[in-house]
């Protein structure tokens, strides 16, 4: 490993613009999009659909030509390269299997067209590629309709590995499974590209499925990247609303910025009730602007204003001592509310808390004893808390 | 097995049920059975009979005489040539129909796909005959094509177009194009496109993956195009009699000529049985390849 990471692909403002029939309207799919994906990454495009991923990665594979802007396979710009000299390969959302053609047929079709391998070796390479994805050699003579769909993605996975691309392009290939071999095939795909090194660009609009197996994430939407990071930096520190939103579950407070320092705004929410909230220092933020802080729920903790509070540890507090406590520590924001909405979902309750002048937020305690110890009742009154830091103001 | 299994694990095949489906098939069994089984039968017999004299058509004593003279000089001849034009004219149907078909099915627009489609069979709305009288006007030597080509000073003199083979293939070819287009069509619209930009992907140019995927997944397409082209044409009778005269007479003018005036009714009936058998065996054919398509296409079921 050189120090310099090895760019694999780069795409630098690249558009692509489809125009209507009569020509009169234009959809821009994807709007100056600019990625760098180091070599041997597995690099996510995320978003809702329509959001140009897709289109987004049949460029790179040269299905399609890009309006405007550049695409550069490892440093050689590939606008005029037609699909079949690029050195990337392409898993298609419904596999695209040849239906005439047997498992085995389908995997040496890809090496035949390099015309220069002997034909023993095509044969010795497609074998290798589908035991490689865990196919059995009763199974290489079927035709792809006898097999399932979960069988049907592992050959189409053998069918672009066998090529030894340095690129592998997935687009949504785990759509059309079910939840179970979805989970089993994540594990599969990402344990398959670490052994290979090759990089993976892959499409997926599962949130979830993107954060288990992405290194990077980039997230779309309306053809635009609205961020790229590790699965981290874009689930704890998104630097959007849509983003926030998109990635798991967000409460969303509306107020103005009181006034801020360093990575530190207080937002006042209504008159009563200003937060404490973090912000990325390359946002500039303006006294008296209008914002948004996202809280994710699981980032909230809960006690009841009176009576006891029960530690996980089994030792307890009195609720006004405890609250006195937490207060000490400076990064704790802290309201009183009221438990409007309690939802039972096995491994946690969800509350909606009401607070302030008609505010709300939804939070999730972990249900870590019997139900009775960590419940807390409708319309009781409750102090909830948080790390500023994990509250995020967020400007669009 | 699974034959076994489906049939029965059909719903509602019950005795009722059965005797309603065989009341349902009788009349149009009936209109076989008595315009075209017995027809036939006595085509058949006719065929091993002999030439009556004096306005007897055909008498004993039974004989295979007529088959020996079919199938020698010069009857025979007409049949060779019969299945050169009828395959001739498939062939050519089959390079001006693909790609015509394969634009059809490939218009983005649905209206462009009708309106290219209602195009192909338009000439349907006229009559065969009339169409076929109206290439013989074509062909002239004082018609269009010829006064076209003179006044350009291409030709000195009207070329022979009518009454030659060539007339023959180009009114079959006429004819029944729009036959080869609709199947070839029908399979190309079926056909999956992204399965063109997989092979791409794995390396195939264009030609490559016409020729290793479109075309033998378009191939029931052109087989059954291929089919009906060839079935009719091996039979034609109109075009090479108005077009051919002399020079393009097939096996359908061949008997005509025996079942009229002075004809020879069991030798035209036994060249009508000959003919019969080639059509079935091109059938024979077609029905084996699509059944040989199915069962690699079946779906079989999966764990």
């Amino acid at each position: 490993m050189s120090q310099q990471p090895q760019i694999d692909i780069e795409l630098r403002n690249v558009v692509k613009e489809f125009t209507g029939r009569s020509g009169e309207f234009q959809t821009r799919a994807v709007d100056h999009v600019s990625l760098t994906i180091e070599r041997g990454e597995f690099f996510s495009l995320l978003g809702p659909s329509g959001c140009g991923k897709t289109t987004t990665l049949r460029m790179i594979a040269g299905f399609e030509a890009a309006s405007s802007g550049e695409i550069l396979l490892r440093g050689k710009a590939v606008q005029d390269v037609p699909p079949f000299h690029r050195p990337v390969n392409t898993v298609f959302q419904d596999y695209a299997l040849f239906p005439h053609m047997t498992a085995l047929q389908n995997v040496m079709f890809g090496l035949e067209m390099e015309n220069n391998i002997p034909r023993p070796e095509i044969r010795r390479r497609a074998e290798e590629a589908l035991e490689m994805v865990r196919m059995t050699p009763s199974q290489f003579h079927r035709k792809p309709r006898q097999f399932s769909g979960g069988q049907q993605q592992r050959i189409a996975l053998a069918r672009a590995l066998v090529k030894r691309p340095a690129v592998l392009l997935l687009d949504e290939p785990l759509g059309a499974l079910d939840l179970k071999l979805r989970k089993e095939m994540q594990y599969e795909l990402i344990t398959m590209q670490n052994d290979l090194g090759i990089t993976f660009i892959y499409v997926t609009h599962d949130q979830e499925e993107a954060l288990t197996m992405s290194d990077r994430i980039a997230v779309m939407n309306l053809g635009k990247v609205l961020q790229v990071g590790s699965p981290e930096e874009i689930y704890e520190t998104p630097n959007s609303r849509f983003v926030a939103d998109f990635i798991g579950e967000t409460n969303f407070l509306m107020g103005t910025v009181e006034s801020h320092e360093g990575i530190c705004a207080t937002v006042r929410l209504d008159e009563s009730t200003p937060i404490r909230a973090s912000y990325r220092s390359e946002e500039a933020l303006t006294n008296g602007q209008q914002v948004t802080v996202a809280i994710r729920p699981e980032k909230i903790n809960i006690f009841a204003a009176e009576g006891s509070v029960k530690h996980d540890d089994g030792t307890s507090d009195e609720a006004t001592a405890y609250r006195e406590k937490l207060l000490r520590d400076p990064d704790i924001v802290m309201v009183e509310g009221r438990v409007e909405y309690a939802n039972y979902i096995g491994t946690d309750t969800r509350y909606t808390i009401g607070f302030g002048n008609g505010q709300k937020l939804v939070m999730r305690e972990q249900n870590f004893g019997l139900r009775n110890d960590t419940y807390y009742e409708v319309g009781s009154r409750v102090f909830i808390f948080w790390d500023y830091e994990t509250a995020r103001v967020l400007t669009h | 097995m699974t034959l076994e299994m489906r049939s029965a694990g059909r719903p509602g095949i019950y005795k009722g049920e059965k005797r309603r489906g065989l009341a349902l098939a009788l009349p149009a069994m009936l209109w076989l059975g008595l315009f075209f089984i017995l027809p036939l039968l006595i085509v058949l017999v006719i065929s091993f009979l002999t030439r009556g004299t004096r306005g007897v058509q055909f008498t004993t004593p039974v004989t295979i005489e007529n088959y020996i003279d079919i199938l020698s000089f010069p009857y025979v001849d007409v049949f060779w040539e019969s299945i050169g034009i009828a395959a001739l004219t498939t062939v050519i149907c089959l390079i001006i129909g693909y790609p015509l078909a394969f634009f059809i099915a490939t218009r983005k627009s649905r209206i462009m796909q009708n309106l290219t489609l209602f195009l192909v069979i338009l000439p349907f709305w006229t009559n065969f005959l009339v169409r076929t009288y109206a290439i013989k006007v074509m062909l002239g030597a004082d018609g269009p094509l010829n006064t076209t080509l003179m006044n350009l000073g291409l030709i000195q003199e009207p070329l022979q177009l009518v009454n030659t083979q060539l007339a023959v293939l180009l009114g079959l070819t006429y004819s029944y194009l729009p036959f080869m287009v609709l199947p070839i069509y029908a399979s190309v619209e079926r056909f999956e496109f992204r399965l063109v930009e997989a092979a791409n992907d794995l390396g195939a140019n264009d030609l490559r993956a016409f020729l290793r995927v479109v075309l033998p997944l378009t191939l029931p397409g052109v087989i059954a195009g291929s089919i009906l082209v060839l079935i009719p044409t091996i039979g034609a009778y109109i075009t090479p009699d108005i077009l051919g005269g002399t020079q393009g007479l097939m096996i359908g003018n061949l008997i005509t000529t025996q079942f009229r005036g002075t004809g020879n009714w069991p030798r035209g009936s036994a060249a009508s049985m000959v003919m019969m058998l080639l059509v079935m065996l091109a059938l024979i054919g077609y029905v084996m390849m699509s059944a040989r398509a199915a069962l690699t296409n079946r779906r079989r079921p999966v764990e």
